[in-house]
């Protein structure tokens, strides 16, 4: 069998797609009200799961550690990781937090998989989404990458970890790649790698036993003047909500609507 | 000393219309150098200059395109300094996106992606929770990392034209320590139709289409287009991923974009909302697209579409 490995995957709490999300508070930060595990970061989840489970999971010394930063909620990010299966949580919360960019995040992050390594053994492989959905930036793979001077490899479509190397296919561009890396790395992965599980009755009652771990930056020795809105190095000066659009025209097809489709884009200057 | 620079990653033998946008926008804030990858063209040394670059900078070494964004975040971060910029102007692909991340921590500088306008102080406007807020943000840090959204800015060259100074940079020996190597790269086949995340119009399908793309392509080809794709009809296998349009694919903003046979749940909402006109073709009137449409049409998008495609080619001749 494989060498066992542990494994970081990183989840996010963040507001729901399905509804209105908005933009608050004096550093125009998003609401997360109303929030759940990005969708995305379910992908890296049975990414993580499948390699560990093809290694004999948690009973032949595999580690999958869920670890989110951010506020109080953040932590059912994690609850809900433990639930899908991850076998334990790491919660990184601090009030100095708040506000963060993405370099400031990938800062206290990359000291949080610093102090995860320092527990134990180190850490093999972190793995990511490919984006958050609230965010978007897809900056925080390779801004840690570069923080914990390991490889990245990012907008994984499949995946391979043998002989502590990883090799995995990339479609991120005009060219379709084979990457390779040696351990450890920092891997995002695509929502073309897997289907991922859905926690079932067991894994919910499972979850309920499994350790999460709570560091503030105390815990992982980041100075608080070098996160949070103080320590980003960009400001989101001003936001606006974008005016709803409005629905125009509808028409019922009489046999002629694809000759007034033509009419109106003429019309629009568009053909 | 340069005020911007660009960041051109191996264009082969003709610059894209997204690198003179980006030069354009350079030109708006000063002196402009480019860092360059790749082979530099005689034609594309000469475009460089018709739209103002002063100077191009290349990288000592010529095997960067052999591994992952580590190493190309390192040439750029020594081409920067050389230059003096502090505004770096890079394209929003996914690769730009990373080497515009890894070199804000390189050079302690505020990286800002999907920007699309900048104003001459470094002001830059962001689309943001798709497309449902616009915001304003700016680094706080001596050098500015941006990268910017195609379709943004007309490209202009600049009034007078003048060839630019090439100029050698030292790629840090260590730069490919830590980095993925790229084993194998096969180009992906090429349709021939523009590029989804550039394309001025945008032709897209969902459930809708049930299997059959064959009516949107020939529209998509009579109006110059790209062909999207909802999420159900990539998870289908009816076309491929790449064409995926929304949340977890590619977000589009072009001139108009035809949504045919999609409902249009939020998460394919996100990805085109910004678009200028949005027309719908659905069967049920009660498809949430037809809220958010410019020009709806309840009806069979198999009768709509042909008949549509075939009075654009009589009009055009």
């Amino acid at each position: 069998m494989e060498e066992t490995l542990k494994i970081v995957v990183l989840v996010k709490h963040v507001p729901d797609a399905q509804f209105d999300r908005h933009i608050t508070g004096p550093g125009n930060t998003t609401d997360r009200e109303e929030s759940i595990l990005s969708e995305l970061d379910e992908y890296a989840l049975e990414a993580a799961l499948q390699l560990a489970e093809e290694r004999g999971g948690p009973k032949a010394g595999n580690e999958v550690i869920a670890l989110s930063m951010g506020p109080s909620g953040a932590v059912n990010a994690v609850k809900k990781s433990l639930q899908i299966g991850a076998y334990s949580g790491v919660h990184l919360s601090d009030d100095a937090l708040a506000g963060s960019d993405a370099a400031a995040t990938s800062l206290a992050l990359a000291a949080a998989i610093r102090h995860i390594s320092a527990d134990g053994r180190p850490v093999d492989l972190v793995l990511t989404g490919m984006a958050s959905t609230d965010g978007e930036t897809s900056l925080i793979p390779a801004q840690l990458a570069e923080r914990l001077s390991v490889p990245q490899v990012t907008f994984a479509s499949s995946l391979e970890v043998t002989g502590g190397q990883v090799r995995a296919r990339r479609d991120a561009g005009a060219f379709s790649e084979t990457v390779e890396a040696q351990l450890p790395a920092v891997v995002s992965v695509t929502d073309q790698i897997n289907e991922p599980r859905y926690p079932n009755f067991k894994g919910i009652l499972a979850a309920k036993k499994k350790k999460i771990a709570s560091l503030s930056l105390a815990d992982i020795g980041v100075d608080a003047s070098h996160v949070g809105l103080a320590g980003s190095w960009t400001v989101v000066e001003s936001a606006e909500a974008r005016p709803p659009r409005t629905a125009g025209t509808i028409i019922t097809d009489d046999g002629d609507a694809g000759i007034k489709l033509v009419d109106f884009l003429a019309a629009q200057k568009l053909l | 000393m340069a005020n911007a620079i660009v960041f051109i990653d191996n264009p082969g033998a003709a610059l894209k219309k997204s690198s003179l946008e980006l030069l354009t926008i350079a030109r708006s804030l000063g002196e402009t150098a480019v860092a360059f990858t790749g082979e530099l063209h005689d034609d594309v040394a000469a475009t460089l200059g018709a739209y103002g670059a002063t100077t191009v900078y290349q990288p000592s070494v010529d095997d960067l395109d052999n591994y992952l964004v580590g190493p190309k975040a390192a040439y750029l971060a020594a081409a920067v300094a050389a230059s003096g910029a502090t505004t770096v102007l890079l394209d929003n692909s996914p690769e730009g996106k990373e080497i515009a991340g890894r070199l804000g921590i390189k050079l302690n500088a505020g990286v800002i992606t999907d920007v699309v306008g900048v104003e001459a102080d470094g002001t830059a406007h962001k689309s943001v929770l798709a497309g449902s807020y616009n915001t304003t943000a700016k680094a706080t840090t001596p050098v500015t990392v941006l990268s910017v959204k195609a379709n943004n800015v007309e490209p202009a060259p600049a009034g007078t034209a003048a060839a630019p100074s090439t100029s050698t940079v030292d790629v840090p020996a260590d730069a490919i320590a830590n980095s993925a190597r790229i084993a194998a790269r096969t180009e992906k086949p090429v349709s021939g139709r523009p590029d989804l995340s550039e394309a001025r119009i945008v032709v897209a399908g969902g459930r809708g289409v049930d299997g059959d793309f064959g009516p949107l392509e020939e529209l998509a080809d009579a109006l110059g287009a790209a062909v999207g794709a909802s999420r159900a009809a990539t998870d289908a296998g009816w076309i491929g991923h790449d064409a995926q349009v929304g949340q977890t694919g590619v977000t589009v903003s072009p001139q108009l974009y035809i949504s045919a046979g999609i409902s249009g749940a939020i998460q394919q909402k996100a990805g085109m909302q910004t678009s200028k006109v949005i027309v719908a073709i659905n069967k049920d009137a009660e498809s949430p697209v037809f809220e958010i449409a410019d020009y709806g049409i309840i009806g069979d998008l198999f009768k709509v579409l042909p008949q549509a495609t075939a009075e654009i080619k009589k009009r055009k001749g």
